[in-house]
C-alpha cells in the first residue's frame, strides 16, 4: 500500500496583516519597510566596535588594565540587544477594527452626529472623556476604523495605529510606541555610554603611544583611530543630544508626538494627565513598569477557507472562541477590507492569500 | 429570560449568530485597560444586569492587576533589564500570566453563564483590547426563540458608549 504524504502549508496571520510592516523568522520579526538607516546603524556600530577591540584594546589592555576591553564588551553587548529588542519587536501596534466592529461604531457616530447629507465631507469624528478631571479628546482613525485610546496616534510610515506612539526612527527601523519605548531608550543611552567610552579611550590611547613612537606614527600604525574618532565625535552630538532629550521626556512621562504638538505647554493648555508629578515616579513607570504583550498574535495560524479543498474538521484553528460556522473567513476578510467603509453585510467570497504589501499598496 | 439550555458546543452547532454588542473601553482613569460596565441595551432579554456587570468588574479588575505598578513589576522590569531582556525568552512576563488567567475566567464564564443564554464572550485580547464582543446568537431549531438583539440597534446603541464614560 502506498501512502501519501500531503504537507500542508500553514497560513500564518502575520502575512495577512494590513499595514506596511516586514516580517521575518516566520513572523518572530516585526520592522517597518524601508530599513536601510537600520543597516547602516547596525553597520556603523560593528564596525566601530570591532576596530576597537581589534587595535587599541589590545595596547590598551596591556598597558592600563584588561577590564577596559572587557567593560567595552559589555556596553557593546547591552546596546546591540537593545538595539535589536527595539527594531524587531512590536511597538504596540493596534489590530484593525473587523469588519462588525466597524460598523458597530459608524452606527454609534451616527447615532449622535445624525446622518451626514450626500456629498458632504463628514466632520472629523472625535469623542470627548475625562482623565483625572482633564477633558481629553479621542480621534477616529479612518483607516483602522477605531476611536484612537489617549495617547495612541497612526504612523503613516507603517500605517497602523500604535499605542503611546512616540516617534517612527529610521535609525532603528521601527516605530516607537508603548511596548519597546524603554528599549529605545536603553539603546539611546547605553550607545551614548559606549561612544563616549570608546572616543575617550581612542584619545588616551593616542596619548599614551604619541609618547612612545610619536603623533603621527601612531596613526600610521593604527588608521583606524581616525575613523573611530571621527564617527564618535559625530555620534556623541547627536545621540547624547537625543538621550538628553528623552531623559527629560521620561522624567515628565511625555511622548516625543505629544512634544512635538505641545499638547500639554503653553498657557490655555491642559495639563499633562499621565504625568505622576513625580520624576522618580515617572521614570519608573516607564522604564520599569509592566510590559504588556503584543496583541497582534502574528504567529497565531490562519484557518484556511470553507471553499478550500479541506474540511473544515482537519484544520488548525487559531485559539479563537468563534464558532466555526458563520466566520471562519472573518480574519480573512478584516485583512482584506477596502479604505472606504465596508458593510458586515455581503462580502465577497474570499480571495486567494495575497501578500500584506500588495494588499496596502492597492489601499492607496 | 431564554429558557433553552445549551453548553459551547450546542450552541455553535445549532444556533445561528444573530447579532453582535461590543463593550467599549473606559478611559476615565487613564491609559490603564478597563471596560465599561454600561449594560447594553442588546442584552436586556438575555441576561441578568448584574451578573453582566460582575463579569465585566471582574475583568476589569484582572487588567489593574496585570497592569498594577509595584513593587515586584519594579523587580521584574530591573531584572529584565539587568539581563539586557534575555530572561523573557525563557520567563513569562507577570502580565502574560494574567492574560492567561483572564482567558480561563472567559471560558468559565462562558461555559457556565453566557452560553446557557444565548450568549458569546470573545477574549478582548483577539480583538486588541479594544472590545468585550459579545455573540448574541438565536436559535435555529427552538420553536419559541426568544427575540433576538437585531432589531434596530441603531437608535438604541447610541446610549450605549456614546460621549463620556461617566
Amino acid at each position: 500500500m502506498s501512502v501519501m504524504v500531503v504537507r500542508k502549508k500553514v497560513t500564518r496571520k502575520w502575512e495577512k496583516l494590513p499595514g506596511r510592516n516586514t516580517f521575518c523568522c516566520d513572523g518572530r520579526v516585526m520592522m517597518a519597510r524601508q530599513k536601510g538607516i537600520f543597516y547602516l546603524t547596525l553597520f556603523l556600530i560593528l564596525g566601530t566596535c570591532t576596530l576597537f577591540f581589534a587595535f587599541e584594546c589590545r595596547y590598551l589592555a596591556v598597558q592600563l588594565s584588561p577590564a577596559i576591553p572587557v567593560f567595552a564588551a559589555m556596553l557593546f553587548l547591552f546596546s546591540m540587544a537593545t538595539l535589536l529588542r527595539t527594531s524587531f519587536s512590536d511597538p504596540g501596534v493596534i489590530p484593525r477594527a473587523l469588519p462588525d466592529e466597524a460598523a458597530f461604531i459608524e452606527m454609534e457616530i451616527e447615532a449622535t452626529n445624525g446622518a451626514v447629507p450626500q456629498g458632504q465631507r463628514p466632520p472629523p469624528r472625535i469623542k470627548n472623556f475625562q482623565i483625572n478631571n482633564q477633558i481629553v479628546k479621542l480621534k477616529y482613525c479612518y483607516t483602522c476604523k477605531i476611536f484612537r485610546p489617549p495617547r495612541a496616534s497612526h504612523c503613516s510610515i507603517c500605517d497602523n495605529c500604535v499605542e503611546r506612539f512616540d516617534h517612527h526612527c529610521p535609525w532603528v527601523g521601527n516605530c516607537v510606541g508603548k511596548r519597546n519605548y524603554r528599549y529605545f531608550y536603553l539603546f539611546i543611552l547605553s550607545l551614548s555610554l559606549l561612544t563616549i567610552y570608546v572616543f575617550a579611550f581612542n584619545i588616551v590611547y593616542v596619548a599614551l603611544k604619541s609618547l612612545k613612537i610619536g603623533f603621527l606614527e601612531t596613526l600610521k600604525e593604527t588608521p583606524g583611530t581616525v575613523l573611530e574618532v571621527l564617527i564618535c565625535f559625530f555620534t556623541l552630538w547627536s545621540v547624547v543630544g537625543l538621550t538628553g532629550f528623552h531623559t527629560f521626556l521620561v522624567a515628565l512621562n511625555q511622548t516625543t508626538n505629544e512634544d512635538i504638538k505641545g499638547s500639554w505647554t503653553g498657557k490655555n493648555r491642559v495639563q499633562n494627565p499621565y504625568s505622576h508629578g513625580n520624576i522618580v515616579k515617572n521614570c519608573c513607570e516607564v522604564l520599569c513598569g509592566p510590559l504588556p504583550p503584543s496583541v497582534l498574535d502574528r504567529r497565531g495560524i490562519l484557518p484556511l477557507e470553507e471553499s478550500g479543498s479541506r474540511p473544515p474538521s482537519t484544520q488548525e484553528t487559531s485559539s479563537s472562541l468563534l464558532p466555526q460556522s458563520p466566520a471562519p473567513t472573518e480574519h480573512l476578510r478584516s485583512n482584506e477590507m477596502p479604505k472606504d467603509t465596508s458593510t458586515p453585510a455581503e462580502m465577497p467570497p474570499p480571495e486567494p492569500p495575497e501578500p500584506p504589501q500588495e494588499v496596502a499598496e492597492a489601499d492607496k | 429570560m431564554a429558557t433553552e439550555v445549551h453548553n459551547l458546543q450546542e450552541l455553535r452547532r445549532s444556533a445561528s449568530l444573530a447579532t453582535k454588542v461590543f463593550v467599549q473601553r473606559d478611559y476615565s482613569d487613564g491609559t490603564i485597560c478597563q471596560f465599561q460596565t454600561k449594560f447594553p441595551p442588546e442584552l436586556d432579554s438575555r441576561i441578568e444586569r448584574q451578573l453582566f456587570e460582575e463579569t465585566v468588574k471582574t475583568l476589569n479588575s484582572f487588567y489593574a492587576e496585570a497592569e498594577k505598578i509595584g513593587g515586584s513589576s519594579y523587580l521584574e522590569g530591573c531584572l529584565a533589564c539587568a539581563t539586557a531582556y534575555f530572561i523573557f525568552l525563557c520567563m513569562e512576563t507577570h502580565y502574560e500570566k494574567v492574560l492567561k488567567k483572564i482567558s480561563r475566567y472567559i471560558q468559565e464564564q462562558n461555559e457556565k453563564i453566557f452560553a446557557p443564554r444565548g450568549l458569546l464572550l470573545t477574549d478582548p485580547v483577539e480583538r486588541g483590547m479594544r472590545v468585550i464582543e459579545i455573540s448574541i446568537y438565536e436559535d435555529r431549531c427552538s420553536s419559541g426563540s426568544s427575540s433576538s438583539g437585531s432589531s434596530g440597534s441603531g437608535s438604541s446603541s447610541g446610549g450605549g458608549g456614546g460621549a463620556g464614560a461617566r
